[in-house]
């Protein structure tokens, strides 16, 4: 007992040993952070403006954006609905559980492949000369593109964010449904409820902060992508992460200053997110501590 | 009614999962016309500039991997231990990546560490190495923190410390011989995800112009038709790999923990 | 007639026969408990009755209708649980609201429903709460108030007692009781607990290993357990061996004393040895008037348990328990003491093996 107590009179002691953690987290972390969202507000000479941020206010940077929240959103969306139904499936009830471990640690591997391979993978899967789609064409005459495929797209960018994000929501939504107690279900049937009305007035508002939590990372995982975008779909692709790359790279908005802003209003998106699922959450967890 | 649904749902995903998987494996064979080769790995194999930035992303992951545990552990033990009052201000930090997106970390480091700076990070290729390194440390903070903090949370850190320091042991014993031991399951755990994670990054090493795997692949990809899909294949195996080993360690350390 | 009838259920989990051949009549308003240790099928008989296990062979029939294929969510049956079970993300209020919701009770009846189900568990101002905000017996009067709130017919409880301290469980106890009674709601409980169950009950069935061993109020199952597994499960039990005399008049002999038992004429033949049974407070300490025999034991242990004292003694090459009650002016017996021992035969509980 001795030597604890001594070390805690010692204040400043104490905080020797969380140091260099906060000094990294500070250096690597928090300043560059800080340097960006100054930045915005900063004019080349170093004086305050709000010019960067009102410079955001063009045609091709306003897309971006909105083109990046679509994206985000419903590949955040659909992640959470289909890795909901699947994590459903593979929990509740007694259909496929031996699909279980399988599952489990496919999405593990599944939810960090990403990046530059996975979009490779799509690519020769269902990309312009993929597998898929040359099959499809060959053998029934299906033309994909005909059909309003296109996997250098939005929407191709979405389907291929969903090999990450479904798996990434099974993973996390998979222990809150196992925290979903037998007694609620067979307490819920005894007084009367059917399946639906179960779900609805019991299983699904205690899951909610779970679901609205996987949802606001999704959309931030989704976000921030870029070597997938860049690996499919090369620079002309007008997502936020896209351009800031380029006007890192080479300056292509003609203000280094307006880079700034642009990553700021990343990072604003990314937070926006953060603080409604925040929000959310307080409001459907009133009945915890 | 909900089987039909529930065999539904899993179909349609375990398709959608093995399409791409078959899709980059089959693509990959076929870089000889006609017949299923491996023609497409042995020229990738055979590529020095394969050879040259996958062995930098491997030593790059290495260090990244040195530097989370000598990082993590002793501050994740320390909060633990004594100043369990700043759990919530540490956890709030090490989710932050998950919230910032790299691209804008990347971003500040260039403009912070740049040639003029306090700090001229990039103004030599070591200290921009030391930058990456650091970035990756900064990607893969959340996933360390969170395995180590729950391998602690299954050993009594107090009285270990307790029962260490009553015999002698300094502070530096206690970490290298008594706590790293406990957790290692854990941090191993940690250290092959990071791994996974830095083996294929892209967007740091790019904006960072180091010769990674990750940028690599990407001109490759632009490039070339079937070297892609094996690239796909070769990574595809080292994220399983990743995953298989921290399973491994995981049901090792459990089995370990039960003998005891 | 009877309300609630099992007839010959079995209930079969892969090779394991959890209950076999289990038949059972239950009156209009009866307070039946299942009692027995853990594995001897007696929540699976309460959950066969619920409807969350389909029986795999024999039915059960609730006021002359046979439910055995019905849902559990049209069986009009109220059920309480271990671990209360209340839906966390609801009110104290919509918990107990809730059985009449999914029915599709209007509002109006819904509120004057659960302020009347609050009244009647003592907690009428705690409809604005959440369950984690409660207290452990709090939550399950709850519970209670929810079973009841939708007027069930039967009432199902599934030792509700058992995750509570000893006090709340002693006091819902008869609060479940009282409350029973008052609405005379036909109630079933499974516990493990034997002073719990003959507290509560009308009747008591006392199961062991899937089959019912006794059914009888709690009177003749204490005092006359027909098997010995009964006998063994519920209370404390001496066992002596004693040298029968005379089989047709009941007369044994224990050390050196005659003794008459009660189920003359005797299975056993004269000479033979026989194993009987007392329970600790049909061996009273003292010299007594009216009892047949007496015997000198050696004190081994003294117990001061409040009201009662518990002695372990030897007496007669047995190791015995006795309960007396505390006296005020007379001090408990002296461990390593002589004390002398009144006994009576017609106390004596023949066992069958």
């Amino acid at each position: 007992m001795a030597k604890p107590v001594i070390l805690s009179q010692h204040l400043p002691l104490r905080w020797l040993g969380v140091l260099p953690f906060f000094a990294f987290a500070f250096l690597f972390l928090i300043l560059p952070t800080l340097y960006i969202v100054i930045g915005a507000f900063r004019t080349p000479q170093g004086g305050f403006t709000f010019d960067n941020i009102i410079g955001l206010n063009t045609p091709t940077i306003l897309n971006a954006y909105w083109l990046s929240i679509k994206i985000s959103f419903w590949s955040a969306l659909l992640g959470c609905v289909i890795g909901f139904a699947m994590a459903a499936a593979i929990t509740v009830g007694n259909t496929a559980k031996g699909l279980r471990n399988p599952l489990m640690t496919f999405s593990g591997v599944a939810s960090n492949f990403a990046g530059v391979p996975l979009a490779f993978a799509f690519i020769a899967t269902v990309g312009p000369a993929g597998i898929i789609t040359l099959y499809l064409r060959t053998e029934f005459g299906i033309n994909l593109r005909a059909y309003g495929w296109n996997l250098l797209s939005a929407w191709g960018l979405i389907v291929t964010y969903l090999f990450f994000q479904i798996p990434l929501m099974i993973l996390i939504i998979t222990p809150a449904l196992d925290g979903l107690k037998r007694e609620w279900r067979e307490a819920a049937a005894i007084l009367g409820a059917t399946g639906p009305q179960y779900w609805r007035m019991i299983g699904f508002p205690i899951l909610l902060p779970s679901i609205l939590g996987t949802m606001a990372l999704l959309f931030a995982n989704a976000f921030g992508a870029v070597a997938t975008a860049i690996a499919l779909t090369g620079p002309q692709l007008n997502i936020a992460p896209i351009l800031l790359f380029s006007q890192i790279r080479g300056d292509v908005l003609g203000n280094p200053n307006l880079g700034y802003a642009l990553a700021f209003g990343m990072i604003v998106i990314t937070g926006l997110a953060n603080a409604v699922y925040i929000w959310l959450r307080a409001r459907s967890e009133r009945w915890l501590k | 009614m909900s089987r039909i649904f529930a065999w539904g749902a899993l179909l349609t995903g375990i398709t959608f999962f093995l399409l791409p998987l078959y899709g980059m494996t089959d693509f990959s064979l076929r870089m000889r016309r006609g017949v299923y080769s491996l023609d497409a790995y042995r020229a990738v194999l055979a590529d020095p500039q394969f050879q040259a930035t996958f062995g930098y992303s491997v030593i790059m992951a290495l260090f990244t991997i040195a530097f989370g545990i000598l990082l993590v552990v002793p501050t994740a033990y320390w909060v633990r231990l004594k100043m369990p009052e700043l759990r919530p201000v540490v956890e709030f930090i090490t989710l932050l990546p998950l919230v910032i997106p790299a691209i804008v970390i990347v971003f500040g480091y260039i403009r912070l560490y740049n040639t003029s700076s306090w700090l001229p990070l990039t103004g030599s290729a070591m200290g921009t190495n030391i930058l990456l390194m650091f970035g990756y440390a900064t990607l893969a903070l959340p996933y360390m923190y969170r395995a180590v903090d729950t391998g602690l949370r299954t050993i009594d850190v107090g009285t270990l410390t307790e029962a260490a320091q009553s015999l002698g042991a300094g502070w530096g014993t206690i970490l290298s011989r008594i706590i790293l031991p406990n957790v290692l399951g854990a941090v191993l755990s940690g250290a092959f995800l990071t791994f996974a994670i830095v083996i294929g990054e892209f967007t740091m090493a790019a904006l960072l112009n180091r010769p990674a795997f990750g940028p690599y692949m990407q001109i490759l990809g632009a490039n070339r038709a079937y070297e892609p899909s094996a690239l796909a294949v070769i990574a595809f195996a080292i994220t399983w790999a990743c995953m298989g080993l921290i399973q491994l360690v995981t049901r090792f350390s459990k089995h370990e923990r039960a003998k005891a | 007639m009877s309300f609630l009838t099992l007839t010959h259920l079995e209930k079969t989990f892969g090779q394991n026969r959890v209950v076999k051949d289990f038949s059972l009549d239950i009156d209009r308003g009866e307070f039946i408990s299942l009692l027995g240790p853990s594995g001897c099928g007696k929540t699976t008989v309460l959950r066969m009755i619920a409807g969350f296990e389909q029986p795999t062979a024999g039915g059960i029939t609730i006021d002359g209708k046979d439910v055995t294929a019905l849902a559990a969510n049209s069986r009009n049956i109220g059920m309480m649980f271990q671990a209360y079970a209340l839906f966390p993300n609801m009110t104290v209020a919509d918990n107990v609201a809730f059985g009449l919701k999914v029915k599709g009770a209007p509002k109006a009846e819904r509120e004057a429903r659960v302020a009347e189900m609050l009244a009647l568990i003592g907690l009428a101002d705690l409809g604005g709460r959440y369950p984690f905000q409660l207290s452990g017996g709090q939550q399950q009067r709850v519970a209670l108030a929810r079973a009841l709130a939708p007027r069930p017919s039967v009432l199902l409880l599934d030792e509700p007692l058992s995750a509570l301290d000893a006090k709340v469980r002693v006091s819902l106890r008869n609060q479940i009781r009282q409350i029973q009674q008052d609405l005379g709601i036909t109630t079933i409980f499974v516990t493990h607990d034997q002073e719990e169950a003959m507290s509560i009950s009308d009747r008591i069935v006392v199961m062991n290993g899937g089959v019912a061993d006794q059914v009888g109020a709690p009177f003749e199952i204490y005092n006359r357990p027909t098997t010995k597994f009964v006998a063994n499960f519920v209370g404390t039990l001496n066992t002596f061996e004693v040298e029968v005399a005379d089989a047709a008049s009941g007369r044994v002999m224990l050390a050196g004393q005659g003794l008459t038992l009660p189920n003359a004429p005797l299975a056993a033949r004269t000479g033979e040895k026989l194993s009987v049974a007392l329970r600790p407070e049909a061996l009273r300490l003292g010299r007594l008037p009216d009892a047949e025999a007496l015997l000198t034991a050696q004190v081994t242990d003294v117990h001061f348990m409040g009201s009662v004292i518990r002695v372990k003694a030897d007496l007669a090459g047995a190791a015995v328990s006795l309960d007396t009650f505390n006296r005020p002016d007379t001090p408990p017996p002296v461990v390593g003491s002589a004390v002398e021992v009144s006994l009576s035969g017609r106390d004596f509980i023949l066992l069958q093996a």
